[in-house]
């Protein structure tokens, strides 16, 4: 089957050499991070995580939510969802392979990352991720391969395959949930610890992921000759809509116990975030666009003659996925470190070479994506020319 | 025609070759490992006869630090943290790098230094005891903060190999070899105890301590509270340079200073609430 990827138009080539441009010029700059440390990042005492786990959280999430057509596919017979329910499951592919190269390039000794392995620690719930991202990566690559290869040949997909499918979806709730629980569990983080952390994370993924994957089914109408259908779109949107609510609603009720509640330890995370704190508030405009962002998609989903204007909803899509990058990458990590434990207030802001490594990873997605999508796009046009 | 080794490789398979190749390591490998075992057991395991191997040794069941507030004084920290410094190779960035050993240094990010014991004010030491009306005495006293070793560590809990373990003395300690730089221990960590190498700290180090490691770039560390002087019967750097402020001792024996220290004075610990057990106490 891979040989459909070898085969593409000028456009497609073109696309592909910009990816392995930027992975190129990402490259270089973490041989320099390689040499000469995590110094070359904005990252400091205070603040021993930034944009790397921020966009590892964020893209688990996206992973995730690609479970989003498989439950109604696969468990509820939902028949509109056949033509995309692969490419939730090659998106869970793409977004899981970023979130492993984020932790590689977060790490201070990254040839010794086997170690996770040599010396399992089943009381670090890090080791716990590694299993589930791994576990769900592998399940997807194999189930996504299988089924698109039966679907070339016109066969059932083999019978083993389905146990597998509805292994999946434990899979996809365990892996935002520990990855939640990365940070919930960690006393004197105040931000961090409470239990609405792994709902709000599953909520948000539930309205990111598919977010993206209509973004993606528009591009595949626009790029092939392969059509997504609309109401499988619109079901999305509606996904998207709920979880979207459920996000915002989360994240009032942790606004409320925290600020009703007034405990300084808890207070003074969200202070910084939305108000800024001793006079340091790089957050405070990000915080605002991304709650306006997400108030506006959910205005534009709840109206149906907005959610089902087809030029609107890409639009809305776009708006959701921002907002929801900023609340749970950006401010979920620098809300949880700032101020820190002692109470001092240190900034991150992350530097160039840091977004640079990260476009890199995101490159490396998109080009894994490309490919996956060009397979299963060829594939049904294939079946059904 | 075939060597020697070649054959024995075939014959005996790799795996034999292997072997032999590791009994022979182990032989001669043998007695700074038994040394090992017994530095890294400390005084906790009574079934290991090696334990007495280094008899000057100081012992304890559960070690623990007392730091006496009204002792210390400005140049006690100064003398405490530079006693640290020195013992351990922790670099200073306000330390200028020798231009003919590192040329090409880049510039120090202040943000990124290492701390294994340094100054904080008492609202920053304890924050959630923060108190417009405490007395004025407090509000500018100098207090040192360090690893507490607790006994319900949360550092230990969240590494992912191991390589941040507790003794059985009670001591939190770390294998810088073992260190993946993941840092789920300083998120873990509810004291800010602990520092990352962000970069190489050699350019930064006035003078080596042959004694101690200079740590590679990219593993985390803190203090250990000198277990390598401890165990050549010795008292940790910061105890010997703070002028009798800091004590360190047997928790659980109730006869030894620190307990008697205990007794006789309001001592309190950071971060009470949590349930981490911090092995370090402040007399107030």
């Amino acid at each position: 089957m891979l040989e459909i990827a070898i085969k593409g138009s000028k456009k497609y080539w073109i696309w592909l050499g910009a990816l392995l441009t930027v992975m190129a010029v990402a490259f270089a700059v973490y041989i320099d991070q390689f040499m000469n440390g995590l110094m070359i990042t904005g990252m400091s005492r205070d603040v021993s995580w930034g944009f790397y786990i921020a966009n590892f959280t964020f893209l688990v999430g996206v992973a995730a939510g690609g479970v989003m057509v498989v439950i109604p596919y696969y468990l509820h017979d939902y028949e509109r969802f056949h033509r995309i329910t692969i490419l939730g499951e090659f998106l869970a592919v793409a977004s899981l392979i970023m979130c492993l190269m984020f932790i590689v390039a977060d790490l201070g000794q990254p040839t010794r990352m086997l170690n996770v392995l040599l010396y399992p620690t089943p009381n670090s719930m890090l080791f716990w991720d590694m299993c589930v991202l791994n576990g769900y990566l592998f399940l997807n690559i194999v189930i996504g391969w299988k089924i698109l290869e039966a679907e070339r040949n016109q066969v059932k997909p083999p019978a083993w395959t389905k146990p597998l499918i509805y292994l999946s979806i434990p899979f996809a709730i365990g892996i935002h949930t520990v990855t939640a629980y990365l940070y919930c569990g960690l006393p004197g983080r105040g931000f961090w610890l409470t239990a609405i952390l792994a709902p709000r994370f599953l909520a948000s993924a539930f309205a990111a992921g598919p977010s993206f994957l209509i973004l993606l089914c528009y591009l595949v109408r626009k790029f092939t000759k392969f059509d997504p259908g609309w109401e499988a779109i619109q079901t999305l949107s509606k996904i998207i809509c709920y979880a979207l609510i459920a996000n915002v609603f989360f994240f009032f009720c942790e606004v409320f116990v925290v600020f009703y509640s007034k405990i300084p330890g808890h207070m003074s995370h969200i202070q910084y975030l939305f108000f800024g704190l001793h006079g340091h508030g790089a957050l405070v405009p990000w915080m605002w666009t991304s709650m306006i962002l997400m108030f506006i998609g959910i205005t534009l989903l709840v109206v149906p003659a907005f959610r089902n204007n087809e030029t609107l909803l890409p639009f809305t899509c776009i708006m959701i996925f921002i907002g929801t990058w900023i609340d749970k990458s950006l401010g979920m990590i620098s809300g949880g470190f700032v101020p820190n434990p002692l109470h001092h207030v240190t900034e991150y802001i992350p530097t160039v070479p840091e977004v640079i490594i990260s476009l890199g990873v995101l490159a490396t997605g998109l080009l894994i994506l490309t490919v996956l999508f060009k397979l299963a796009t060829t594939v049904k046009e294939e079946v059904r020319g | 025609m075939k060597t020697i080794k070649e054959n024995l490789l075939k014959k005996s398979s790799r795996r034999g070759f292997l072997k032999v190749a590791g009994i022979s390591a182990v032989a001669i490998g043998a007695a700074p490992a038994i040394k090992a075992v017994s530095v890294a057991s400390g005084g906790g395991a009574d079934s290991l006869p090696v334990k007495t191997a280094n008899g000057e040794s100081l012992t304890a069941k559960r070690w623990g630090m007392v730091i006496d507030t009204n002792k210390i004084t400005d140049e006690v920290v100064e003398s405490v943290i530079a006693a640290c410094r020195n013992a351990h190779n922790i670099p200073d960035f306000n330390h200028t790098p020798d231009e003919e050993k590192y040329p090409k240094t880049r510039p120090a990010n202040k943000n990124q230094e290492i701390k294994w014991i340094w100054e904080e004010h008492y609202k920053h030491a304890f924050p959630e005891m923060e108190d417009e009306f405490i007395a004025e005495k407090f509000k500018s006293l100098p207090f040192l903060v360090t690893c507490n070793h607790c006994k319900n560590a949360p550092c230990v809990q969240a590494c992912p190999t191991k390589a941040t373990f507790k003794r059985e003395d009670g001591i939190v300690i770390m294998d810088f070899h073992r260190c993946i730089g993941c840092r789920f221990c300083m998120a873990a960590c509810p004291y800010g105890s602990r520092s990352f190498n962000f970069r190489d700290a050699r350019p930064f180090i006035d003078k080596i301590n042959p004694d101690f490691p200079v740590r590679s770039k990219g593993v985390v560390e803190k203090c250990n509270l000198c277990a390598e002087r401890l165990e050549r019967g010795e008292q940790p750097a910061c105890v010997e340079a703070s002028e009798g402020a800091i004590v360190v001792g047997d928790l659980e024996d109730p006869s030894s200073e620190i307990r008697g220290l205990l007794n006789e004075n309001y001592a309190i610990r950071r971060k009470q609430e949590l349930g981490t057990e911090s092995s370090v106490y402040y007399i107030m």
